[in-house]
């Protein structure tokens, strides 16, 4: 129980103390600090669920449940890894002059306050409180995005802010429709908004109303996820933050949006006894998969690159959250975390290999390996991974996917297929340049740290592996919770 | 169902709807900045009125927090806000071109249809009245859009987006009679935060295009140029 409220508080006094400290060399140990004891806290919180149960905190306005909670613990895990990179990092970035130290503070201090946004995101109760702490994290970042205030920076930052502010506003329109159908059944006052309450009685939910709201939602929520045609801040606010900031992105606000939309399609599906939602998710999601996997082709960016296949991901997650049968579901919560861990281990390896080239474009990028090794080894093997080859964990995750498609869906398969090679191919014809090839004259090693890519690929290879028994137990039962079913 | 079946609250809140929606349109026809931002003003003001009055017919007393707060934000404090930068960044004179504005218009008009239209399913178990207010604040919302596509300066773009704020809230005054306290309190939080930043954003973006036009915003493409 009181890890709930740690897990909020930790942050809030991170941000806080932050404010003071966040020039100051002791600003990155103070961070890492911070999401060590988040780290324990969610991991403490995470056995509290799986020993007693879903639990309620403060008068309802928390609810954790197994499918947050694992959420928590993958975010405050990835939270943590990024800012050991990030220390380092911005340490180099200051050194080389591209930042102040009063951005820095900055820095320091929204990366407690986007933490903060996302453990409130995942731990609310309350549909409205969930839209708010939604908006507070493109708050948070939107600044982020512009701290190098080059005219690209910029550029990507009001594009963010624009897009995600109006995105979200439908989301907000959803919700107070949402709001609206549930005080016609369950009377004024503030217990309409909690999801529970409106997961219990959703079957006597108005369907109109509901479905009506399932669009903006989706609409909003699939805004801040990438979902194609709502896609194009996402690659450009990756691409001109600071590294750190791309792999929390990717690695968590992508995933917590997806977790609102979850969310609502289990209180819609109650309502409408139809495949609606289902099938809207699949066709969003179909869509950014194959138009993602495209434009990674035609990518001169290193990280607009990996964002593209970001989307790409979040797209193939939503079309599985979409078809909505146990094994699907199970797949997708799966690939949530394996995406994750991958895609976060390679924004930190895509940080080091621009700091070693001096650059992000990846026609000047070339090397790696002779360069340094590590460096380009594990570029290449985060690239593997994510593009899906076997041993790695997203391969079983894909595949997943695959089986539960043919088994409901057989027609769409082909189309996936034809997705994961097309992207396979988008990476691997840049990579293979980046990483082989002659180090242009100059090009010296640089301080990397590589521990956090090291553990995460590994974490990835051990799910692909074998998905150990708490882990496998735990996407069970949020299978059960979201689907309603056990995958067998 | 006509008109004068309803109670006076019900027409004076279809009135406020009316009005709402017309300064929408004001917004959509206005090129210049510093007109834009009164007509903005002017919607705060008229959904502050409508809240404390549906607080006031209905006793709900926590509206009138939301009215308070709103008269407050929307009325004055972000218009305020947007005029001083206006007179800072030196645009009180920019007349942001609209092109084409009959046909602006006419999309504003056909939104606004769209809107009724799309709201139908609701009129099934509420009375004719919320279907009015929800297909004026979601028309409000579209307008919003309309506004920020139609135009190049980033500020008729942040008030576009204010605008867009202002249909929600009349969404949640006239279907919900408010959302609960502590949301209400997030999302005023939430604009008041956005609202600052935008003022830092101009700033930003001035000192990198040397304008306020976004059109120049054009470095960063989907695919290699």
């Amino acid at each position: 129980m009181i890890g709930i409220y740690l897990i909020l508080f930790i942050p809030l006094v991170g941000m806080s103390l932050q404010a003071f400290y966040g020039a100051t060399p002791k600003a990155a140990i103070i961070n890492l600090r911070c999401n060590i004891l988040s780290l324990i806290s969610s991991v403490w919180l995470a056995i509290d669920v799986l020993w007693n149960g879903s639990l309620f905190a403060f008068d309802r306005m928390f609810y954790i449940d197994s499918f947050n909670v694992y959420l928590i613990a993958l975010t405050a895990f990835v939270g943590l890894t990024t800012s050991i990179f990030s220390g380092p990092y911005m340490q180099h970035e200051q050194d080389s002059g591209r930042l102040s130290p009063k951005r820095l503070k900055l820095y320091y201090s929204m990366y407690q306050g986007f933490m903060l946004a996302m453990y409130l995101v995942l731990t609310t109760n309350n549909m409205g409180v969930m839209w708010v702490a939604m908006e507070g994290a493109t708050l948070a970042t939107v600044l982020l995005v512009s701290l190098y205030r080059t005219p690209e920076s910029v550029e990507a930052a009001w594009k963010y802010f624009i897009l995600c502010g109006v995105g979200i506003a439908q989301a907000l329109f959803g919700t107070v429709l949402l709001y609206f159908a549930a005080e016609q059944k369950l009377g004024v006052g503030g217990d309409a908004l909690l999801w529970t309450v409106l997961h219990e009685n959703s079957s006597s939910l108005d369907p109109a109303i509901v479905g009506l709201a399932f669009v903006f939602l989706l609409v909003g929520y699939g805004t801040k996820i990438g979902l194609v045609p709502l896609h194009s801040w996402l690659p450009d606010a990756h691409s001109e933050g600071p590294t750190p900031m791309s792999a929390i992105l990717s690695g968590l606000l992508l995933n917590d949006a997806l977790y609102a939309v979850v969310r609502c399609k289990m209180l819609v599906e109650g309502a409408l006894n139809n495949h609606l939602a289902g099938h809207l998710m699949m066709g969003f999601g179909l869509l950014s998969f194959l138009v993602a996997s495209l434009l990674l082709h035609r990518q001169t960016d290193i990280k607009r690159l990996f964002s593209y296949s970001s989307i790409e991901h979040m797209g193939l997650m939503t079309f599985a959250f979409g078809v909505g049968s146990p094994w699907a579901t199970f797949a997708a919560l799966f690939h949530m975390t394996t995406h994750s861990l991958t895609k976060s281990a390679i924004f930190v390896t895509v940080g080091h290999a621009s700091q070693l080239a001096g650059t992000q474009r990846i026609e000047k990028i070339r090397g790696l390996i002779l360069t340094q090794p590590k460096i380009g080894w594990g570029l290449l093997i985060g690239t593997v991974a994510i593009a899906g080859f076997p041993p790695f964990g997203v391969f079983a995750s894909e595949f997943l996917v695959l089986v539960a498609t043919m088994h409901d869906y057989p027609w769409i398969t082909p189309l996936l297929l034809l997705g994961i090679g097309l992207a396979f191919a988008g990476l691997f014809r840049h990579i293979q340049a980046m990483v082989y090839g002659e180090p242009p004259e100059g090009q010296t090693p640089i301080t990397a740290n590589l521990w956090p890519v090291i553990l995460h690929l590994a974490l990835v290879l051990w799910l692909g592996l074998a998905i150990p028994d708490f882990l496998g137990n735990w996407f069970n039962q949020a299978t059960l919770l979201i689907s309603g079913g056990l995958p067998q | 169902m006509s008109i004068a079946d309803l109670n006076l609250y019900q027409q004076a809140i279809l009135l406020l709807a009316g009005l709402i929606a017309l300064t929408s349109f004001l917004m959509l026809g206005q090129s210049r900045l510093v007109r834009l931002v009164r007509v903005f003003a002017l919607q705060g003001f008229l959904l502050a009125l409508a809240t404390a009055m549906a607080a006031n017919v209905l006793n709900y007393p926590h509206l009138y927090i939301s009215a308070g707060l709103n008269l407050l934000m929307k009325g004055i404090l972000i218009p305020m806000l947007l005029h001083r930068l206006i007179r800072r960044l030196g645009l009180h004179r920019v007349m942001d071109t609209i092109e084409h504005p009959a046909r602006v218009m006419m999309g504003g008009a056909t939104l606004l249809i769209f809107s009724y239209y799309v709201s139908l399913p609701v009129i099934n178990h509420s009375p004719l009245f919320t279907l009015n207010a929800i297909a004026v604040s979601l028309a409000v919302v579209l307008l919003g859009m309309l506004l920020m596509i139609t135009r190049k300066q980033a500020v008729a773009h942040v008030v576009g987006f204010m605008s867009i704020e202002n249909g929600l809230f009349f969404a949640a005054v006239v279907s919900t009679y408010g959302m609960p306290m502590i949301v209400e309190l997030g999302i005023a939080f939430d604009v008041l935060v956005a609202a600052v930043l935008f003022g830092v954003f101009f700033f930003q973006i001035n000192a990198s295009i040397d304008s306020l036009n976004v059109d120049h915003l054009s470095k960063l493409s989907e695919v290699d140029k």
